[in-house]
């Protein structure tokens, strides 16, 4: 604690896309509580602030740091390390930190090809030269350096000593305050524990549409249906990752008619998300010979990018095979 | 037996029904046919108990190949249609393996009865070559290599 009683507390982004510092700012008004119960060392989003101040800091001065995005570039892990050092509890938040999230997904591919698609081959780009990004330049006035691009995208927990994980892309406002008075009250649970979500419940748990024996005939993208709005999405064909996904969003997706596309990760006591989720959607192909199935799970489009849509990197393969290793 | 050079034993997993396929490679032991060393079996009580987390978590922990093997549908199945379970779920797992790029040949599910054990021993015999001349996936290792 600081000297005027408040919490120290530090934010940080590493590879997201920023709708976790949104999710921040989405407390609205109690975000004049959160000031008022905690003193920001560290926001770099929010504010100016540089690495070198964090650096200065002594060991475990901040109370607690919500750490939010993957780990894509050796400044991510550095930054992971550091902060790791600098807070007394460290805290994964938000589904990139927690288990890769839509970053995750480029563990299908390698650091070249992925460079391939970004900088030379997409249709937006126009570079005739072929540039690509160097992680060492000789400038007249010396060598300068950039942080270098792994290949396979990780989660905060796979580098660095975690302390709890806040699920979700983003995670719900509410659920997020009700961190932050855990944090305050001191009632933290277990360490490695999932906080701000459910402990014990899927997303259908919380889904209100009505459910009947599956028998599904045939699997549509969002885009090619109108859902009924009465009975279950799964029921209607439609891969919903309710049965695969850990409670706690409020079931939000799926209200509005949209599949619930798994971002608050792993059922609690499911170890691998995607497994899970296969192993629910194809038992229930009306089937009743192997070529009868063979044909309608064919229809899945991507089955890794729609299984583990938010958790490659936390699976248990964690990525595509690299070649030549 | 040819292994084009590749001078490693493969380590598949073989999960084998209770019902059918265990008894074959049961009854394949017994009758002492020639099969191959390679494959750890664990059995299981159905074909369609195996989670393809088993098959994914067999791959992450080291196998070279893994081997799914229950009764044959539509009759066989002890429990009426524990079977259908599994060629739902496997032929899309087969086309996940594909996406993760794991070879084709390193994963293998089908039906063997209890009254089939020369089959089960065949399989043995030429999966074990199919993944040797695939050779080692150490995929463990893989993961842990160091990033630059």
């Amino acid at each position: 604690m600081a000297e005027n009683g408040k919490l120290k507390l530090g934010l940080y982004w590493a590879a997201s896309c920023g709708g976790c510092e949104i999710a921040i700012v989405e407390l609205r008004e109690k975000i004049l509580d959160l000031d008022a119960a905690a003193e920001i060392l560290f926001w770099p989003c929010a504010m100016d602030f540089k690495y070198k101040d964090v650096e200065a800091m002594p060991d475990k001065h901040m109370d607690v740091v919500l750490f939010n995005g993957a780990i894509r570039s050796s400044e991510n892990e550095e930054m992971a390390h550091l902060l790791r050092e600098k807070a007394k509890v460290l805290v994964a938040f938000g589904s990139c930190a927690h288990e890769g999230c839509i970053p995750g997904l480029s563990n299908l591919f390698d650091r070249e090809s992925t460079f391939e698609r970004v900088y030379l081959t997409s249709e937006s780009v126009d570079n005739p030269n072929g540039y690509l990004p160097q992680t060492s330049y000789q400038m007249p006035e010396g060598e300068v350096h950039i942080p270098t691009f792994y290949n396979t995208v990780k989660t905060l927990g796979q580098v660095e000593d975690v302390d709890y994980y806040v699920p979700g892309c983003p995670p719900q406002a509410p659920q997020i305050w009700a961190v932050v008075e855990a944090i305050l009250g001191g009632n933290l649970p277990p360490k490695g524990s999932v906080v701000g979500a459910s402990p014990d419940k899927t997303v259908c748990d919380e889904c209100e549409y009505e459910r009947k024996e599956k028998c599904v005939q045939k699997f549509y993208r969002p885009h090619e249906i109108i859902p009924d709005g009465v009975s279950c999405l799964f029921d209607q064909g439609i891969i919903c990752s309710g049965p695969a996904t850990r409670a706690g969003c409020g079931a939000l997706c799926t209200s509005v008619g949209m599949p619930c596309r798994g971002c608050y990760g792993p059922a609690p006591n499911v170890e691998d998300q995607g497994a899970a989720l296969l192993s629910a959607i194809a038992s229930v192909v009306d089937a009743d010979t192997e070529e009868e199935a063979a044909r309608i799970v064919a229809e899945v489009v991507d089955p890794v990018g729609t299984f583990y849509r938010f958790g490659l990197p936390a699976s248990m393969l964690h990525r595509k095979k690299l070649e030549g290793r | 037996m040819s292994n084009n050079g590749k001078d490693f034993e493969p380590r598949i997993v073989g999960f084998l029904c209770n019902w059918c396929t265990y008894a074959a490679a049961d009854t394949a032991g017994v009758s002492r046919m020639t099969q191959a060393p390679n494959v750890d079996v664990i059995r299981v009580m159905c074909s369609g108990r195996v989670d393809p987390a088993f098959v994914l978590k067999a791959f992450a922990e080291g196998a070279d190949g893994v081997i799914v093997s229950g009764c044959h549908p539509p009759g066989d199945c002890h429990y009426n249609n524990g079977n259908y379970k599994t060629f739902r779920r496997m032929p899309l797992l087969e086309a996940m393996l594909q996406q993760y790029g794991i070879e084709e040949g390193r994963f293998h599910w089908g039906w063997i009865s209890g009254a089939e054990a020369p089959k089960w021993a065949k399989l043995v015999n030429e999966f074990t070559e199919q993944v040797r001349d695939l050779g080692p996936l150490n995929w463990k290792r893989q993961l842990s290599s160091k990033e630059e």
